[in-house]
């Protein structure tokens, strides 16, 4: 007879520091784990991107090539590709191995504000202050875009994909969730730019922060709001997300109602607390620092 | 005969007997033609190249093919290869002796011509000279050939002249004259025997001029020659030359190689010191003096000393000249009169000397020009007016090159720039070509009157005698002021019959705003903007229009309008007309002039726009505000995902047929009049919604705002109408948008009836205009027409207007009742309290606080909820009477859609007009929901899943009551429950 399964935990909010890096690469404009949690990717106004060890807190390896500011990473479900996005309105595709640039695609008009890869790394998308995502096939050697998305009357400041799924929020107010498999495209009218946007862990609701220091819970499908949290005027000087990938909360919706009092993170250094919902959370410090209990939480300030 | 039989025996046989056949030998089988072998005497092979057919024989011994023999260069094709064709150069054709020294092609390096030492020149004169000894021209051969052959000296000659050396001087640095005397006196010692004392003589000649420091050129020195002595003459001898022995015809008796040139042509021209020489015969010191000889001076030849100066410096020869630039014979002449032949040398053979010198031709100076002369005449054409266009038959008159007397010549700064064009050729510039212009018609008519009074003041002074001339001026004076007081009055005071309103007023000057922005000389119709291209017979009446405008037509419109078109029809195009006219009117000023059309028209009548667009921003930013997410704020379209990006999706493609990638798109009219309206309409809307907080003004004219506006096609009087603000046109265009967002928008009578709906979304309208412009217009038009006419009595309306509280959004919430059925509203326990003021949020979420704070909504809304009741009834009775009078003179005159501004807002704010539109939209209402009204009520209490339809009926029914009793202290004001609406939510 087998013992029962001991009940597994309900994940925590991060609350302790577990290592601090410095990146030395000028303002870190995103940290981004990879897709298993074992590495971290720094995006740096220095022009590179950095790849660091989770455990041991080494760095493995600098991607040069952005022109300009590099303001997001994304990392592909197999570890071996990178895609980047920076204020040289290029999208880069690296070689994580070789450090080369695979594809440097060019079509944006403005600098890039986000960019991901989808569930399979077949296709990576790109939005830009130019007010459009474009998707750009990973497969092919075609430097065109497959589809551009002109939806948006401002810029994208970020998206989000899932697997049938994408998710922009634009500075022009509006959600926009473009489900392919549908064919249908649902646009959330918030009012206030949209600063990060991001799904709930278990996909049926969207989570939206915008420049009214507020974050809210919208049922994906209906568009109503479950809930909202309107932060201190921290949020406003940071306009970066606070919300990430689940924060290892099962049900989001109920972490969200839950922790209507957010939690708030006290950085070690003496620098001023802030509310967290539980996420990743970056910011235009000097250094990433990672702030998790588990794996996939941290911030950066 | 004995001999035959002898003969028998021993028988002479001729030739080589055959081989006798022997019988058992096999017969030999004929050698075949390719073993037939011919072989020399050395036994080698023969070759017959065709011998036997004609051929021949191929290299040496026949060796062409053979394996020592030349081998002809491969055959190749030169079909494909045609430029890579190989030429053939003599060459490839000679032997290596041909190539060695002596051969036809030597291979050696050699000087060229150009190159080659003076030497050889020399020897080819000596074999010039000796075969000139038997040319056909007697004398010296070089001469002629000189003459004939082209001047072509050696690199070494050029190179000497650059460096300023002359023929016939010598090579080397520049001498004193003593040393060269001595030089050629060393030259005299040493020389061979020199017959001719020629330049013995020359030398003599220059003697002591020189003076010190003068430097001569040292003389040329002839070079040896090194020919070889073959006969067996003595030294300098040569041998009689028979033709010169016989004939005497020769010239040059002795050729003397040694001479220089200029002795010898001296010689050939027939100096007098030849004549010595002129001896037929044989002739010569060492044969002594002949019978035929008449001189016998010198025929033992002494050299004398009288022939030698012997006082250095003598005396001047006596022709004063010094031998300085003269040839020596110059010196010895004697006969002055041939002085200029023999200057210029000596005179040919066959020549004479003229005996009497020819006239000098008299040149006389050129003629003084006139300063104005032209040194080419031209020949003013015969124009022909009537073949020839007047602009070239005017450049013909007045192009320079002849002097007009009508038109004495201009400078080019006297012509004026219309003259220079048309000098030119060159076509009229598009615009206004003066300031004058520019100036309005009424502005040049003015100034036209003053021009002309006074050039009639001027002439009346000159004649004002004749009668006729005084009746004119009368005449014209009189027209003059009558056309200035109708232009003055035109603006100002309206025609007769508009008199009656001031919409007329306005029609009227803007009618007048049109002709004076038409009537300029500008631009012609063909090339202004065409906004009816759509309908070719419309935009041709429209053409008419502008063309009476550009005339000045005052009944430009009336005239130009289809007279077969309905009143009402006609009407609107009128109005259309001049809005367009005004819209697009020619740029009065030279900018019109600076730009020219597009080369490329791209589709200028339509604009792709996404198919679905989003609803009322305002609308959205309400509901925000409110904290209502899910249906104000949530908006669905339809989206096509690329088939790639589908596949690397791996997701089916849920549109699997279409070919569209994106949003739906579709094309619409870019110019269409009916886009402006939709556009400004929104606008209003906005406004209005923006405004929330501002206070009411009227209750009845909100819910059919909009139709009124389209009765009234007047820009001035819709944006009178926008003017007023409330919440309550906010919280209908939410309703709006929620209708349409759940697609519950039922086509055809609906919207036509209800005329708000058919209004209020612009979606809608703008489809209808787009299919058809006219037709839906008129449809519409119509219904209400037949509605006007069976309008209910009027103590109906009292009966409806009585519960009008209750009904002033039914229309709205009519639409949304399906939908909140089905989606039935969770808060079922507040559904009693009728007028509660509770976001969905707290319904949904937070029951319980809610209930506890019902109370108190209610409480707040009741406050202004009695008035409301009470009074409603016996207002709205009061002001629908009223209106209706008023209304109904209005409502006849406007109709159809409102055109976009002429670039004016009116601000004028009539309360008459408001009065007037409130009391329309009882009409309609009247007509629409007086059946539904008891069910309607009935419905009412049940549907409590959007409160605010509540507030909105709250607020329209305080505002009722707030308009008619204009009492605005005690009603609550929208914004203000707005405010405690978020005071609520906050606290909670």
């Amino acid at each position: 007879m087998a013992f029962p399964q001991p009940r597994p935990q309900a994940p925590q909010l991060p609350q302790h520091l577990l290592r601090t890096v410095e990146c030395q690469q000028g303002a870190v404009r995103a940290v981004r784990f990879n897709a298993d949690g074992n590495y971290v990717l720094t995006c740096g106004g220095d022009k590179s991107l950095k790849l660091w060890s989770v455990s041991r807190g080494t760095l493995l390896k600098t991607y040069t090539g952005h022109g300009y500011e590099v303001l997001d990473v994304d990392c592909s479900y197999d570890n071996s590709q990178l895609c980047s996005c920076s204020s040289d309105k290029t999208v880069i595709l690296w070689d994580v191995g070789s450090g080369q640039v695979t594809r440097k695609l060019r079509g944006h008009a403005g600098k890039v504000n986000c960019v991901q890869f989808n569930e399979e790394a077949t296709v990576m998308l790109s939005g830009s202050i130019d007010g459009t995502v474009r998707c750009w096939d990973t497969r092919s050697r075609q430097m065109k875009p497959i589809q551009i998305l002109d939806e948006a009357q401002d810029g994208i400041s970020s998206l989000k994909v899932s697997e049938h799924e994408l998710l922009t929020g634009s500075v022009d107010g509006r959600v926009r969730r473009y489900d392919l498999r549908m064919g249908q495209l649902n646009v959330d009218f918030i009012g206030s730019p949209i600063t990060c946007v991001c799904f709930s862990r278990d996909g049926q609701c969207t989570l939206s922060s915008s420049l009214d220091s507020t974050v809210r819970l919208l049922d994906k499908s209906s568009g109503e709001m479950l809930g909202e949290h309107t932060h201190s005027e921290l949020f406003r000087r940071w306009p970066c997300l606070l919300l990430g990938s689940g924060g290892g909360l099962p049900d989001f919706k109920d972490a969200c109602w839950e922790s209507c009092c957010p939690i708030t993170v006290l950085p070690p250094n003496g620098a001023p607390p802030f509310d967290c919902y539980g996420g990743v959370c970056s910011g235009v410090g000097g250094g990433a620092r990672g702030c998790s209990c588990g794996r996939q939480l941290s911030s950066a300030c | 005969m004995a001999s035959d039989e002898d003969s028998d025996e021993d028988f002479v046989t001729y030739g080589i007997p055959l081989e006798p056949l022997e019988e058992d030998e096999p017969i030999r089988k004929p050698v075949p033609v390719h073993e037939q072998t011919v072989k020399d005497e050395k036994g080698r092979f023969k070759r017959f190249h065709g011998a036997f057919t004609g051929g021949f024989s191929a290299g040496y011994f026949n060796t062409v093919g053979s394996k020592e023999g030349w081998a002809p260069s491969t055959f190749v094709s030169t079909r494909q290869q045609k430029a890579g064709r190989q030429n053939a150069r003599p060459e490839d054709f000679m032997d290596e002796e041909d190539f060695s020294e002596h051969g036809i092609a030597p291979q050696e390096i050699i000087t060229t011509d150009d190159f080659a030492s003076e030497r050889k020149d020399q020897l080819k004169d000596k074999a010039r000279v000796v075969n000139s000894l038997a040319a056909l021209i007697p004398g010296d051969p070089g001469l002629l050939e000189e003459l004939i052959a082209p001047a072509r000296s050696s690199i070494g000659v050029e190179l000497l002249r650059k460096m300023g050396w002359k023929d016939g001087q010598g090579v080397g640095p520049r001498l004193k004259r003593k040393q060269r005397k001595q030089n050629t006196d060393v030259a005299k010692l040493y020389g061979c025997a020199l017959p001719l004392n020629g330049s013995e003589e020359s030398e003599e000649d220059d003697d002591e001029f020189a003076p010190e420091n003068v430097t001569f050129a040292p003389k040329d020195v002839v070079p040896v020659d090194f020919t070889p002595k073959v006969d067996s003459h003595g030294l300098g001898y040569r041998g009689l030359n028979p033709l010169q022995a016989l004939g005497g015809g020769s010239e040059s008796a002795h050729i003397n190689l040694f001479t220089v040139q200029s002795d010898r042509t001296s010689s050939l021209f027939g100096g007098r010191n030849s004549g010595q020489q002129r001896r037929g015969g044989i002739a010569g010191q060492a044969f002594g003096v002949g019978a035929m000889e008449n001189e016998d001076a010198d025929i033992y030849h002494k050299d004398s000393m009288s022939n030698y100066d012997t006082v250095l410096g003598g005396e001047e020869p006596g022709d004063g000249l010094y031998g300085w630039t003269a040839p020596h014979q110059y010196s010895r002449k004697k006969n002055d009169s041939k002085r200029d032949v023999v200057y210029s040398g000596r005179i040919l053979d066959g020549f004479t000397l003229a005996s009497e010198i020819t006239e000098i031709k008299i040149v006389y100076p050129p003629p003084d020009l006139p300063r104005d002369f032209r040194p080419v005449h031209y020949f003013r054409p015969v124009v022909d007016s009537s073949t020839v266009s007047p602009i070239i038959a005017q450049a013909l008159q007045t192009s320079r090159g002849h002097l007009s007397q009508e038109a004495p010549q201009q400078g080019r700064h006297s012509l004026d720039s219309s003259q220079r064009r048309d000098m030119l050729g060159e076509t009229p510039l598009q615009g206004p070509s003066s300031v004058f212009e520019l100036l309005g018609s009424k502005d040049r008519e003015r100034l036209n009157e003053i021009r002309s009074a006074a050039k009639e003041q001027k002439k009346s002074v000159v004649n004002l005698s004749s009668a006729e001339d005084r009746a004119a001026l009368v005449a014209s004076a009189k027209a003059a002021a009558l056309q200035a007081l109708s232009s003055r009055f035109q603006s100002n005071t309206p025609q007769p019959d508009s008199l009656t309103s001031p919409a007329k007023t306005q029609a009227s000057s803007e009618t007048q705003m049109a002709l004076n922005a038409w009537s300029g000389p500008t631009a012609d119709a063909s090339k202004t903007f065409k906004p009816f291209a759509k309908i070719p017979q419309k935009q041709a009446r429209y053409d008419l229009y502008i063309n009476k405008l550009k005339k000045g037509d005052k009944d430009a419109l009336e005239s130009s309008l289809d007279s077969s078109m309905t009143e009402w029809e006609r009407g609107r195009e009128s109005d259309e007309f001049v809005r367009a006219a005004l819209l697009y009117k020619p740029s009065n000023s030279s900018l019109s002039s600076r730009f020219t059309r597009g080369k490329h028209e791209d589709d200028t009548d339509s604009v792709e726009v996404t198919r679905d667009q989003e609803n009322d921003m305002d609308d959205k930013q309400a509901a925000v505000k409110m904290k209502m997410f899910g249906k104000l704020t949530r908006e669905t379209f339809d989206w096509h995902p690329d088939k790639l990006l589908c596949k690397r999706f791996n997701i089916p493609d849920p549109y699997p047929g279409s070919s569209t990638v994106g949003m739906p798109k579709i094309k619409r009219d870019k110019y269409s009049v009916f886009n402006f309206l939709t556009v400004t309409d929104s606008s209003q809307v906005s406004r209005e919604a923006q405004s929330a907080s501002k206070p009411p003004s009227s209750s009845t004219t909100l819910p059919h705002l909009t139709p009124e506006v389209n009765k009234k096609s007047r820009w001035d009087i819709a944006g009178q109408v926008s003017e007023p603000k409330d919440p309550l046109s906010a919280f209908l265009s939410e309703t709006r948008s929620e209708v349409s967002a759940a697609k519950q928008i039922e086509p055809g009578d609906k919207n036509q009836t209800d005329s708000s709906h058919a209004s209020a979304n612009p979606e809608v309208k703008v489809a209808q205009s787009d299919e058809k412009q006219t037709e839906p217009k008129t449809e519409e038009e119509e219904k209400e027409e037949d509605e006007e006419e069976v309008r209910p009595p009027m103590d109906l309306f009292k009966a409806i207007f009585a519960s009008s509280s209750d009904e002033k959004s039914s229309s709205s919430e009519e639409d949304s009742e399906e939908e909140e059925e089905v989606a039935p509203s969770t808060s079922e326990p507040i559904q009693s309290s009728a007028e509660t003021l509770n976001p969905p949020i707290s319904a949904q979420l937070t029951p319980a606080p809610d209930i506890s704070k019902v109370p108190d909504l209610k409480h707040l809304t009741v406050q202004s909820k009695p008035s409301a009741e009470t009074t409603t009834a016996q207002n709205t009775q009061s002001s629908s009477q009223s209106a209706p009078d008023k209304s109904q003179g209005l409502d006849e005159e406007e109709f159809g859609p409102r055109l976009p501004p002429p670039g004016f807002i009116p601000s004028a704010h009539s309360p008459q007009l408001k009065k007037q539109k409130k009391k329309d939209k009882e009409k309609h209402k009247a007509k629409k929901h007086k059946k539904e009204k008891k069910k309607k009520k009935n419905k009412k209490h049940k549907h409590k899943g959007k409160q605010k339809k509540r507030v909105e009926e709250s607020n329209s029914s305080s505002e009722d009551t707030d308009s008619n009793s204009e009492d605005e202290s005690r009603v609550v004001s929208t914004s203000e429950l707005l405010q405690r609406l978020k005071n609520i939510s906050n606290k909670r």
